[in-house]
C-alpha cells in the first residue's frame, strides 16, 4: 500500500512536469512567430507615410523627402536576372552529374563534400572573392557583371543540393523503363528525369535566388557604397541593390532615414514575397503537368 | 551479348541509322564533358578562395607577424599607434555569437520537440513554413529591427547599455538560426524509429520522458551537427552585427558594450575608401582568412561527428 502511494504521488509530479513542459515546448515554438509578427509590425509602422509613389521613383538623395530607391530596385532586377541566368545551368548540370553520371568514386565524394563546405562559407568571402577575381584580376570594375557572378558562386551550393534532392526523388523505374526503350542516357535525363524533377528543382532555385536578393555582405564587398543617380543600363555598369541602399539609410543617425530604411525593407521584402509566390505557382503548374 | 551483336550488324547494314548512332554518340559525350565541367566550377570556387585569401594575406603578414596577429589584444589598424592584434575582434564575434547559440539552442530544440513529439500534422503544417520564413528574411532587415526595436526596448532595462551593442545583434541573430537549429533537430528526433518510443510507452513513460531519455539521447548526433553549424552560421552573419554592434574593437565579454566582429571590421573597410595595397587594406583579407578557417573548421567538424555518432537501428 504504501509503495503505491509513493507511485500515485510521483506519477501527480510527472504528470505535472509532463503539462508545464508540453506548455513551455509550445511557447518556444511560437516565439519565431511572435518576433516575426512583432517585426513585421514595426516595420509597417514606421514605414506609415513614406512608402510611396515619389519613393519608388526618385534617386537617393541628401533630403530624406525627395529620396527614393529607384537605382536599387532596378540594380537588384539586374543581379537577379543575371544571377539566375549563370547559375541555373551550371547548378542543375552539376546536379544532373553528380545524380546521373558521375561513378561512385574518389571525385564524385570530393565534389559533394566540397559542396556541402561551400554551403558554409560565410557569404562575406565570396564577397572578397568576387573583389579579387572579378573586380580586379578580370578587370571586370565593381560593375553589375561582377556582382552578379559571384552571387552565382555564393547561390551555387544551395541550387546544387536542392537540385540533388529533386533529381534523387525521381524513382528508379522511369529512368529503366526508359532504358528498356533504347533510350539514351542523356534522353533519359531530358525527357524523363528532368520534367519530373523539375518543379522541386525551381522551388530550389528561387528559394536560393532570393537569399541572393537579400543579401548585402557580398555586394557590398564588390560595390562598396555608391551615390547612384542613373538606371544602370549595361552588365558593365556599376550599381547598388535594395539591401545596400537600405544598410546605407539605416546607417544614417538622422530619424527620418529609418523611416526610409523602413520603406525600403517593405519594397525588398515584396519583391522576396512575389518571387516565392512565382514558385510556388510554377510549382503547382509543372507538377500537374507531370501528373498527366 | 547477343543482343547488342545484332543490333550492331543492322546498324553496320543502315548508314542512315549507323550515321545517327555516331551522332547521338558523339553527343552524349559532348554532354557528359559539359556536366563533368559544371561540376568542377564548385571545386575551382574552393580552390579560388583559399588561392586567393592566403595570397592577399601574404601581403598583410610581410608585414605585420602573425604572433602579434594572433595573440595581440588590441585592434586599431586604421590610426596610430597601429597594432594588428585580432583577438578583440574575435572576442566581439565569439560574443555576439554566443549570445545567439544561447538563444536558439533552447528554442530550437523545445520547438523540435514540440515539432516531432507532440504537435498534430495540421499544427505542423503550420508552423514549419512559418518557421522557414523566418531563415528567408534578409539580414539587413534583422539589423533594422536589432537597431531600432531590440535596442530601444532593451534600453529601458539596462539604462547604461551603449546604443551598439553586442546583446541587440546577439539575439536578434539568435532568432534568425532558430529555424536552422530546430529543423535540423527535428530531422534527426523523427527519424528515430517508432519502436523505441514505443517500448518507452509501454513502459509507462509520459511523452516527456519518452522526449528526454529516448528520442533526444537517439538523436544527439544529429542536434550537436545542427548547433554547431547554427554556431558557424551566427560566426559568418554579417549585417546584423555591421549594423547593431557596433565598431569599435574590443576584449570584452560585457554584453552591454559597443563591440566589432570580424565580419563587420570587413564591412567597414569595404566601404570605407582605404587604398588597395596598404597593409590596412590588406587586413580584411588575414581577417577573412581566419574567418574561413574557423567557420570551415566547424562545418567539417559537424560532418565528422553526425558520420561518427550516428545512431544506426
Amino acid at each position: 500500500m504504501k509503495n503505491g502511494d509513493v507511485f500515485r504521488q510521483r506519477l501527480k509530479v510527472r504528470h505535472i512536469k509532463e503539462g508545464v513542459h508540453r506548455n513551455l515546448m509550445l511557447l518556444a515554438t511560437l516565439t519565431g512567430i511572435v518576433v516575426l509578427t512583432v517585426l513585421i509590425i514595426d516595420i509597417l509602422r514606421d514605414s506609415a507615410g513614406w512608402l510611396d509613389w515619389q519613393f519608388i521613383t526618385s534617386y537617393p538623395s541628401r533630403h530624406p523627402a525627395e529620396a527614393g530607391l529607384l537605382s536599387a530596385l532596378f540594380g537588384t532586377l539586374w543581379i537577379m536576372v543575371l544571377t539566375a541566368l549563370f547559375s541555373l545551368p551550371i547548378g542543375i548540370g552539376t546536379a544532373i552529374y553528380l545524380e546521373e553520371y558521375a561513378p561512385d568514386n574518389r571525385l564524385q565524394r570530393i565534389i559533394q563534400t566540397n559542396i556541402n563546405n561551400l554551403a558554409g562559407v560565410p557569404s562575406i568571402v565570396y564577397g572578397l572573392l568576387g573583389l579579387s577575381f572579378f573586380v580586379q584580376a578580370l578587370a571586370l570594375g565593381r560593375s553589375i557583371l561582377a556582382g552578379a557572378l559571384t552571387l552565382t558562386l555564393m547561390s551555387l551550393p544551395v541550387i546544387i543540393i536542392a537540385a540533388q534532392e529533386a533529381i534523387r526523388s525521381v524513382p528508379e523505374s522511369h529512368r529503366l523503363g526508359a532504358y528498356a526503350l533504347g533510350a539514351t542516357q542523356w534522353q533519359v535525363v531530358r525527357n524523363i528525369v528532368l520534367p519530373t524533377a523539375l518543379p522541386g528543382i525551381l522551388t530550389g532555385t528561387i528559394l536560393a535566388m532570393s537569399r541572393a536578393i537579400g543579401e548585402a555582405a557580398p555586394v557590398i564587398a564588390i560595390s562598396a557604397l555608391v551615390y547612384l543617380t542613373f538606371i544602370p543600363s549595361t552588365p558593365l555598369d556599376r550599381f547598388t541593390v535594395l539591401p545596400i541602399q537600405i544598410f546605407n539609410w539605416v546607417s544614417r543617425p538622422q530619424e527620418d532615414f529609418q523611416h526610409l530604411a523602413a520603406a525600403g525593407i517593405i519594397v525588398l521584402l515584396l519583391v522576396l514575397l512575389s518571387m516565392n509566390a512565382a514558385a510556388i505557382i510554377l510549382r503547382n503548374r509543372y507538377q500537374k503537368r507531370t501528373e498527366e | 551479348m547477343g543482343l547488342e551483336h545484332s543490333l550492331e550488324t543492322t546498324a553496320s547494314q543502315s548508314p542512315l541509322s549507323l550515321r545517327r548512332r555516331n551522332q547521338s554518340r558523339f553527343r552524349e559525350a559532348v554532354i557528359q564533358q559539359l556536366l563533368t565541367l559544371c561540376a568542377l566550377v564548385s571545386i575551382f570556387t574552393t580552390i579560388g578562395i583559399v588561392a586567393m585569401l592566403i595570397w592577399q594575406s601574404a601581403g598583410f603578414f610581410s608585414k605585420v607577424s602573425p604572433l602579434e596577429f594572433f595573440t595581440g589584444t588590441k585592434w586599431t589598424p586604421l590610426f596610430q599607434p597601429q597594432h594588428f592584434g585580432i583577438l578583440p575582434l574575435v572576442a566581439g564575434t565569439l560574443l555576439t555569437a554566443g549570445i545567439a547559440i544561447l538563444i536558439a539552442l533552447p528554442i530550437g530544440l523545445a520547438s523540435a520537440v514540440y515539432l516531432s513529439e507532440y504537435a498534430r500534422d495540421k499544427v505542423r503544417r503550420v508552423v514549419k513554413p512559418s518557421l522557414e520564413i523566418l531563415a528567408g528574411i534578409p539580414t539587413v532587415v534583422y539589423g533594422y529591427f536589432a537597431l531600432t526595436f531590440v535596442t530601444p526596448v532593451l534600453r529601458n532595462v539596462f539604462p547604461n547599455m551603449i546604443v551598439f551593442n553586442a546583446l541587440s545583434a546577439g539575439l536578434v541573430m539568435g532568432v534568425m538560426i532558430i529555424p536552422m537549429v530546430s529543423s535540423l533537430s527535428e530531422d534527426a528526433m523523427v527519424a528515430v524509429p517508432r519502436s523505441l518510443r514505443d517500448a518507452a510507452y509501454g513502459l509507462g513513460a509520459t511523452r516527456l520522458e519518452v522526449a528526454t531519455r529516448v528520442v533526444i539521447p537517439a538523436a544527439v548526433s544529429g542536434i550537436v551537427s545542427a548547433c554547431i553549424m547554427a554556431l558557424s552560421r551566427a560566426v559568418g552573419e554579417t549585417m546584423i552585427v555591421a549594423i547593431a554592434a557596433g565598431s569599435t574593437p574590443k576584449l570584452t565579454l560585457n554584453p552591454l558594450e559597443s563591440i566589432q566582429t570580424m565580419t563587420a571590421y570587413i564591412v567597414q573597410i569595404s566601404l570605407g575608401e582605404t587604398p588597395h595595397g596598404t597593409v590596412e587594406y590588406y587586413t580584411i583579407f588575414a581577417v577573412a582568412l581566419l574567418l574561413f578557417a574557423m567557420t570551415m573548421l566547424m562545418n567539417l567538424f559537424s560532418q565528422w561527428f553526425v558520420r561518427r555518432y550516428r545512431e544506426k537501428y
